[in-house]
């Protein structure tokens, strides 16, 4: 079988896979990494997101051999080392940004792309990136509060720095 | 998903010699084919990912042309051609969602010609010219009905040039389930006349309503297209919508687009 390497959450892993196994696949059952969850297996609802050098992309619609070489980043590697939540990951709990969780993954990897490329995002903005991301309890506007609040945040934390 | 094996060709000369072989299949962002290979709906025996060949991604524009790479993902485009052709990147801009925006390609789209797909539109409004491994092939001739185009087997989309109209717009209507356009229209003024094409409508795929060219050629206004109605023979009827409402469709947003592109 092949061999698939990559550097998961900073740490060089890799594995032997088949032409066919998904990221997520390698991901949750190679390396028992299962922040990240499958909702649909068919690339409509972003429970699977993590990024692949940087870009948000759903695992479930990628095979594991296409990210051969890549930085891949997880939920498990959103948080500080320590444990302590992201200014993303707080914000989802203080706004109560999530009901059952299981979407919540995916929104906290998409929440922090978005804030990477538009750090201060309009309402209509950050909903209209949330289209890929399906939550089927919260009813969205406490996942948009909570981006509100993460971009909040990170900006004024970004004025004290400057 | 059947078995098969991945290969990850650095250039496009050992992706076409890849896939000469039987039962080997181009792979793109995926986006399209993987669902599809889930759905076993395809038994390839052999996957040529695509997404290894840096020489297969990139815009460039040149004068009154912008050039694409085949492998360039939806993201890549709506960024690169904003100042260039405005129209262009707001389509690849509304593309699914994010996501699927890192990852499906601009070739993948075109080399599957979805009925609903959005490319389509674009490359058959500005007259484009696909470019593949072993010809150029141009818009009017490379569409060929429902999933079906002009390329051989194993033939690779390398590049599209499109020519960069005086004005343009996109107007889609999004089917909010899939993300697809239920029916959009993308319409493109030249010098010597206006394109419009319309995708998400028809059962044969992406076509030209040339009743609305001639009257948006000699008068490029919506009110010229006011008494124009499509005729609903052909038209996809499903539980979205059904033929004489995509018809209906096909008029107003084509009044819209002429007013967006001012
Ligand atoms: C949730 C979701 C929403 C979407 N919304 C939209 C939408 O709003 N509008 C829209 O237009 N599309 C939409 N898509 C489809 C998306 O744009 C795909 O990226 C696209 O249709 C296929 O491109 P790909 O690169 O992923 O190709 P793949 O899925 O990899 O391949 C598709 C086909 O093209 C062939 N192929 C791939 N690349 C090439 C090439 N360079 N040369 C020759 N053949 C090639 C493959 O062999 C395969 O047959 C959506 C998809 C998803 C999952
Ligand atoms: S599990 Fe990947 S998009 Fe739903
Ligand atoms: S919190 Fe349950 S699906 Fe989003």
């Amino acid at each position: 079988m092949p061999q698939v390497s990559m550097t998961v959450n900073g740490r060089k892993v890799s594995g032997e896979v088949e032409g066919r196994t998904l990221l997520v696949e390698f991901l949750r059952e190679g390396l028992r990494l299962t922040g990240t969850h499958v909702g649909c297996d068919t690339a409509q609802c972003g429970a699977c997101v993590v990024h692949v050098n940087g870009n948000s992309i759903k695992s479930c619609n990628i095979f594991a051999l296409e990210a051969d070489g890549a930085e891949v980043t997880t939920i498990e590697g959103i948080a500080g080392k320590d444990g302590s939540l992201s200014v993303v990951q707080a914000a989802f709990q203080t706004h109560h940004g999530l009901q059952c969780g299981y979407c919540t993954p995916g929104m906290v990897m998409t929440a922090t792309s978005l804030l990477k490329e538009n750090p201060a995002p309009s309402e209509a903005e950050i909903r209209e990136y949330l289209e890929g991301n399906i939550c089927r309890c919260t009813g969205y506007h406490n996942i948009v509060k909570a981006i509100q609040a993460a971009a909040a945040e990170l900006g004024s934390n970004r004025v004290a720095a400057e | 998903m059947y078995a098969f094996e991945l290969v990850r060709p650095a250039t496009v000369a050992e992706a076409v010699a890849a896939l000469a072989e039987d039962g080997a299949q181009a792979l793109g962002g995926g986006q399209t084919l993987i669902p599809t290979l889930k759905a076993r709906l395809a038994m390839p025996e052999k996957l040529v990912s695509l997404g290894g060949i840096a020489e297969l991604r990139g815009v460039t524009v040149e004068g009154d042309e912008v050039r694409i790479g085949g492998g360039t993902p939806h993201a890549t485009v709506a960024h690169e051609v904003a100042k260039a052709y405005p129209a262009l990147a707001s389509l690849a801009e509304r593309i699914g969602d994010p996501h699927v925006r890192n990852r499906g390609t601009i070739g993948g789209s075109l080399a599957n010609n979805d009925p609903s797909a959005c490319y389509p539109a674009a490359a058959l409004a500005s007259g484009a010219t696909i470019v593949t491994n072993k010809r150029e092939i141009a818009a009017d001739d490379y569409f060929q009905g429902m999933f079906a185009t002009a390329l051989d087997e194993g033939e690779i989309i390398t590049e599209v040039i499109f020519p960069i109209p005086q004005a343009a717009h996109y107007e889609k209507i999004r089917q909010p389930a899939s993300r697809f356009p239920l029916v959009a229209v993308f319409v493109a003024k030249f010098a010597d006349g206006v394109r419009v094409a319309v995708t998400g409508a028809a059962e044969n795929g992406v076509f030209r309503w040339t009743e609305a060219e001639e009257a948006l050629s000699a008068d490029f206004s919506p009110s010229a297209v006011e008494g124009l109605s499509a005729d609903s023979d052909g038209m996809i009827g499903d539980m979205h919508g059904t033929p004489e409402y995509r018809a209906h469709l096909i008029g107003v947003m084509t009044r819209r687009a002429v007013a967006a592109a001012g």
